[in-house]
């Protein structure tokens, strides 16, 4: 049981970062909380898509750890596997888009903040009962 | 047409789109007048494409392009065979005439200087949904719903005031709903290694009681659930409907609604298969309990609604239901017609509905229906469009709203479940419930208000789709489209 878990560390560790994020994007109620909670849900799942290329953590079935995915002719010679690169492009392009998301995000609190000087979600709420929209 | 032209038509829709968009962004810098005419322009083009190659997919069988030259399994493919052919012409016609409807509602309701950004970001949305209806590689799917949906997020915030949360909580749950879905599909790759929709259809078959194919299939439903607005996930829709500019909300209602709600269909029943949803038929009998609610109770929350928008968006989450239901009795063949006939009848009408509401807007700024009163005289051109919008959605024979119902109901008197048929009239009489305030506050009241009649290029569009509404109604009713139908249906039976 605690060998499978160790064994399988890194998945645990992303289920872990995505659950706090969630946690975190419904429980709280300041606004910039919730981006930070969903950049955790995102660094999460990009932690999962990276230990899907990893082979190393297969050792168990004979199979040795796998070297960088680089062309290296003594590797070939020896039989090396490779760890699958393509996962680790698509989170690349995923990084890009956190990345993106995050910046739209900031650029809306910063005028959420403008207007209404606060980023707590009941007072904004609460502001906008007053001005009776 | 040379049949190699019309196969890069699906990737030139895409990639002229982004550069479009940034064309845009430079020539803003000198010029802010031209740039609504290269988005015109732009969209006028791709909506001539769009139709070529549903011309050429209906004559010639479907178009597969590699971009790169990468064959399939490892390049990212685009794939357009009926389906998509006709979401995207759908997509296209109305990007086009929210684009022309757009200019004055624009000008007066944004800022000049944000002209060339506020274009950019419509022509990026534009293009990105696009790229969402003719990918067939579930990453590039990811990639280009994120360039929509952030062009979306930043739109729906133009306005300011109320719009910034509206657009945030857009924001937070868009973005959670894409990540869902990322994480399904980095389920599906864990299990099949590839990202290609047809070949991980094929990888699939074979696995369809593993359980991290179940947990993928949840995620996805529910990841692209949230874009689609698709009922018990759709808290953001209302919002953001209500606060984004006229055209914006035109854009968003027709374009982004059905690109996601596409995208829903395709995953379901073009990757996972009518085969996977037979053996987990159980849990798949939930969707049409959740679509009656969903029926129901949002039409009972647009009648509580005294803002047309905010009516009118809950009516929107009523379509999504719709088409939710007519997929969920996937054994039905008239059925699952009416769920894919009413992508194209519902962007009419609510086209049609929020493209009056925004004339309305632009000319008296009343957003509140209990204003409404002798706005009919005022503005019998666009006061007619909304009635026959509003009496679309109703289902009103011949008009496309009533196509949906018909269909549905025959679906359901072929799976004998009378239930649903109760359902869909319930929904018709509750439909009929709250448009009757609109409609009465429209047409039986009389007050004196200097309302005139909108621009003609605002006008225009919108009695265009109202005409649309009735043409559409009667050429499914007639029998000449049913090949059509059959062969939308048979892509993904």
């Amino acid at each position: 049981m605690i060998e499978e878990f160790l064994e399988h560390y890194n998945y645990w560790t992303s289920v872990l970062i995505i659950f706090i994020g969630l946690y975190t994007i419904f429980a709280k109620n300041n606004l910039l909380k919730k981006l930070l909670g969903l950049s955790l849900v995102q660094t999460g799942i990009f932690l999962f898509f990276i230990s899907l290329g990893d082979i190393g953590s297969l050792q168990t079935l004979g199979i040795g750890e796998a070297t960088p995915p680089i062309i290296w002719e003594e590797a070939e010679k020896r039989g090396y596997l490779y760890v699958n690169p393509l996962p680790h492009v698509l989170i690349l392009t995923g990084i890009v888009v956190a990345a993106a998301t995050t910046c739209v995000a900031l650029a809306l609190l910063i005028r959420i903040y403008k207007e209404y000087k606060t980023l707590e979600e009941d007072e904004i709420i609460e502001m906008e009962v007053e001005r009776g929209e | 047409m040379n049949d190699i032209a019309v196969h890069q038509f699906p990737v030139l829709i895409v990639t002229t789109g982004v550069f479009s968009a940034l064309t845009i962004l430079v020539v803003g810098l000198f010029n802010r007048k031209l740039c609504y005419y290269i988005v015109l322009f732009t969209t006028t083009f791709h909506f001539v494409l769009s139709i070529l190659t549903l011309n050429h997919v209906l004559t010639k069988g479907r178009i597969q392009y590699w971009l790169g030259g990468w064959r399939p399994p490892w390049g990212i493919e685009y794939v357009v065979d009926e389906l998509n052919a006709y979401v995207l012409v759908v997509i296209l016609f109305l990007s086009f005439l929210g684009i022309v409807y757009s200019k004055r509602s624009v000008e007066k309701e944004i800022d000049e200087r944000k002209h060339p950004t506020f274009y950019t970001l419509m022509q990026l949305l534009i293009a990105g949904c696009c790229g969402v209806v003719v990918t067939g590689d579930v990453f590039n799917l990811f990639v280009l719903a994120e360039v929509a949906s952030l062009s979306t997020y930043a739109l729906v915030a133009v306005a300011g005031g109320r719009a910034l949360r509206a657009s945030y909580n857009y924001l937070i749950l868009g973005s959670l709903g894409i990540c869902f879905y990322l994480l399904g599909i980095g389920f599906l790759y864990a299990v099949t290694g590839t990202l290609n929709m047809i070949d991980m259809k094929i990888l699939l078959q074979n696995l369809y009681y593993n359980k991290m194919v179940q947990v993928a299939f949840v995620l996805v439903l529910v990841g692209l659930g949230i874009k689609a607005a698709v009922f018990p996930l759709h808290t953001w829709q209302p919002d953001a409907y209500t606060y984004a500019p006229s055209a914006v909300t035109l854009i968003m209602s027709t374009v982004v609604a059905k690109a996601f709600i596409y995208a829903l269909i395709r995953l379901v029943f073009s990757v996972f298969t009518i085969d996977f949803l037979k053996i987990y038929v159980d849990a798949w009998s939930l969707i049409p309990v959740i679509s009656a609610v969903a029926i129901v109770v949002a039409s009972i929350l647009a009648y509580r609604q005294n803002d047309i928008k905010r009516m009118l968006a809950y009516s929107s989450v009523v379509n999504i239901a719709y088409i939710t239901l007519g997929i969920s009795y996937f054994t039905s063949h008239w059925s699952l017609s009416g769920a894919l006939v009413n992508i194209l009848n519902h962007a009419i009408a609510k086209g049609c509905a929020f493209a009056a509401v925004g004339a309305i807007i632009y000319k008296t700024g009343i957003k509140d229906i209990r204003n409404y009163a002798g706005l009919a005289k005022k503005m019998p051109y666009t006061s007619a469009a909304l009635l026959i919008a509003m009496l679309s959605l109703i289902g009103l024979p011949p008009s496309v709203g009533f196509v949906t119902k018909f269909y549905l109901a025959i679906g359901s008197l072929e799976v004998q479940n009378y239930l649903m048929l109760a359902i869909i009239l319930l929904g018709t009489l509750l439909t009929l419930a709250y448009f009757l305030k609109v409609i009465e506050e429209l047409y039986f009241k009389h007050s004196e208000n200097n309302a005139e009649e909108a621009p003609l290029s605002m006008l225009a569009p919108t009695m265009f789709l109202a005409i649309l509404c009735l043409a559409f109604g009667v050429y499914w009713l007639t029998g000449i489209p049913l090949d059509f139908v059959e062969k939308l249906v048979t892509v993904i039976r």
